[in-house]
Order: structure tokens, then C-alpha cells, then sequence
């Protein structure tokens, strides 16, 4: 049975929350009858947290879980670098601890990039890191830096320009 | 009822305030409160877990790493202080944090006298923070099972 009906989709931009609702309207005309089909997805924020130590790791997703989104981990780089090896895993996010053993944050976001991941990567520094070493951390692939303690209010402006991207 | 509850809520209020007043914890501790909810009431709790757990493994790195008199791996001291001034900055623990500071200079000038100095005082620092926030966390369970609510504080 095919319907006509009119149908509105209506964005909203919403603020310390992570959810994306997409619309897509697929339209197929057989004559004067049209159907209509609407599909909506609605995406949480997806983020991979990269760090050695449990305590950032805890603190983090908790961050994360605050503002709306879901969260994976990975001990060091190198786990962040199998999580990707398929080529299936699709981050809206990745914070990236920058001394980790195994493969520190520098040497897996260079990995990352090369391997095509175009997830926005966050690298997190500690404030005793000389310029230098936050520019070579820059320079391998990073979007932003942000310093440790990570709060709400140091990632919620990142996460909002994610969500207008 | 009302009276104890009001009575300990504002014994909590004023111990809280205190600990903030005297350096032992800053902003960062206010952040890590706003993270815990009533679906996550244990948060704080669990992350002050694993900070403790941190100092102690990283303080038997520094004593172990200072005992070698002699020949004593000022990098490896340094890593582990490193370590522990993060921990400590995550969790809002700002005596441990300043110390570690002070701290870190010294395995960078390499003065062996200095370190042990600052080893015993992260040492007593650490504790007495630990203990700090046990009654904390005393005072707020007395709150609750006297039927009452933990209150926010508000520390400006």
C-alpha cells in the first residue's frame, strides 16, 4: 500500500549531549504515486581512549559517558593500532595519551594516519612536555592537543565542533 | 532525625571546605565530584582507589631506585615521580602534586639527599590525605544512614 504523506525532519543542535540524529529520505515516483521512505539513525558519539594509565583511562570514560557518548580503550598505542587493522572501526573520537609503553602516542598517531583513519585524534599532554614535544605530537597527525587534567569543559568545545562537522 | 542529619551535613560542609583551605585537594577533586551521579555513586571513590594503589607502587619504585646508593638511576626516580605528579593532578591531590614537583628538580640536579627528603614527605603526604578522606567519606555515609542527602559543596 503506498501513502502519501508529508514528512518534516528537524535538526537540532544539542549541547552536552551526544546524540546525532540523521535523516534520509529516499524517493521513488512510479507514475503519479510516490512512496516515500524515511530511514533515521541516531549515533552516539563514539570515542577510542588510548592510555597506559587505569586511572585516565577511568576517569576519561567517565568523562565520555557524562556527555553522552560510549567509549572503547586501548592500554597503549599498539592496541590502537590492532583495534584499526581491519579496517572496520569507526571512532568518532580517539584521545591519545602521548607516553605509553609498546608504542607511544606520537609513533601510533603517525600509524593511524598512514593506515587512512580519519577519526578526529586528540593528543593528551602533560603540562611538563616541552613546545617542542607537543609539536612533533601536532605534526604526527593530531587535530588537537589538550593538556591533563582533561575535564567536561576542555573536550565538550571539540566534541560540539565534531557535532557541526 | 532532622537535627543529626543537618547537625553532620554541616560537619561534612565545613571538613570539606577545610581540606580544599588547607592544600590538601583543588579543583580537580570539584571536577571528579560533578562526574559521580546516582547511577555511578562509588566513582570518586573507585578513582581515589586506584590513586592510592599508585602511590604506593610508585613509592616502593623510588625507594627501590634510591636504595641503590652509589649508582642510583636518577631518570629511573624521575619517571616514577613523573608518574605520580600525574596521578596525583588527576585526582585533584594538590600537596602530593606540589611535592612531586619539588621533587622531580631534585632527581634532576641528581641530589641523592634531596630525593630521600622529598620520598618522606610524599610518603607522610600521601597518607595523611588518605586519611583525610576516609572521615570524608565517614562523615557522608553517617549522612545517608541517617536518611539524609550528601550536600554539594560549594568551595568559592
Amino acid at each position: 500500500v503506498y501513502v502519501r504523506r508529508t514528512q518534516f525532519t528537524i535538526f537540532f543542535r544539542i549541547q552536552n549531549h551526544c546524540l546525532k540524529t540523521k535523516s534520509k529520505m529516499a524517493t521513488k515516483s512510479t507514475g503519479d504515486i510516490e512512496k516515500t521512505k524515511s530511514i533515521e539513525m541516531k549515533k552516539k558519539l563514539n570515542v577510542l581512549i588510548v592510555d597506559d594509565d587505569p586511572l585516565n583511562l577511568k576517569i576519561h570514560e567517565r568523562i565520555i559517558k557524562t556527555i553522552g557518548g560510549i567509549s572503547q580503550m586501548a592500554k597503549n598505542g599498539e592496541e590502537a593500532v590492532i583495534i584499526h587493522r581491519d579496517g572496520r572501526a569507526s571512532f568518532d573520537l580517539i584521545l591519545m595519551d602521548k607516553e605509553m609503553p609498546e608504542r607511544d602516542g606520537v609513533s601510533t598517531t603517525k600509524k593511524l594516519r598512514e593506515m587512512k583513519v580519519t577519526s578526529m585524534i586528540v593528543g593528551v599532554t602533560s603540562l611538563a612536555d616541552r613546545e617542542e614535544e607537543r609539536r612533533a605530537f601536532m605534526e604526527a597527525g593530531l587535530n588537537h592537543c589538550l593538556a591533563k587534567p582533561l575535564t567536561k569543559e576542555k573536550i565538550l568545545p571539540l566534541i560540539n565542533h565534531l557535532m557541526d562537522a | 532525625m532532622d537535627a543529626l542529619v543537618a547537625q553532620l551535613q554541616m560537619q561534612f560542609r565545613d571538613y570539606t571546605i577545610s581540606l580544599y583551605q588547607q592544600g590538601f585537594l583543588d579543583d580537580q577533586f570539584t571536577e571528579l565530584k560533578k562526574l559521580q551521579d546516582d547511577a555511578s555513586p562509588d566513582f570518586v571513590a573507585e578513582v581515589l582507589s586506584l590513586f592510592f594503589e599508585d602511590c604506593v607502587k610508585l613509592i616502593g619504585n623510588m625507594a627501590r631506585a634510591l636504595d641503590q646508593k652509589g649508582t642510583v638511576d636518577f631518570n629511573q626516580v624521575g619517571a616514577s615521580v613523573h608518574q605520580l605528579k600525574g596521578s596525583s593532578s588527576s585526582v585533584g591531590a594538590k600537596r602530593v602534586k606540589g611535592l612531586c614537583v619539588s621533587f622531580k628538580e631534585f632527581c634532576e640536579a641528581k641530589n641523592y639527599e634531596g630525593c630521600v627528603r622529598c620520598l618522606q614527605q610524599v610518603d607522610i603526604e600521601y597518607k595523611t590525605l588518605q586519611t583525610k578522606l576516609q572521615d570524608m567519606f565517614n562523615l557522608e555515609k553517617q549522612i545517608i544512614e541517617a536518611g539524609g542527602r550528601v550536600p554539594q559543596v560549594d568551595i568559592n
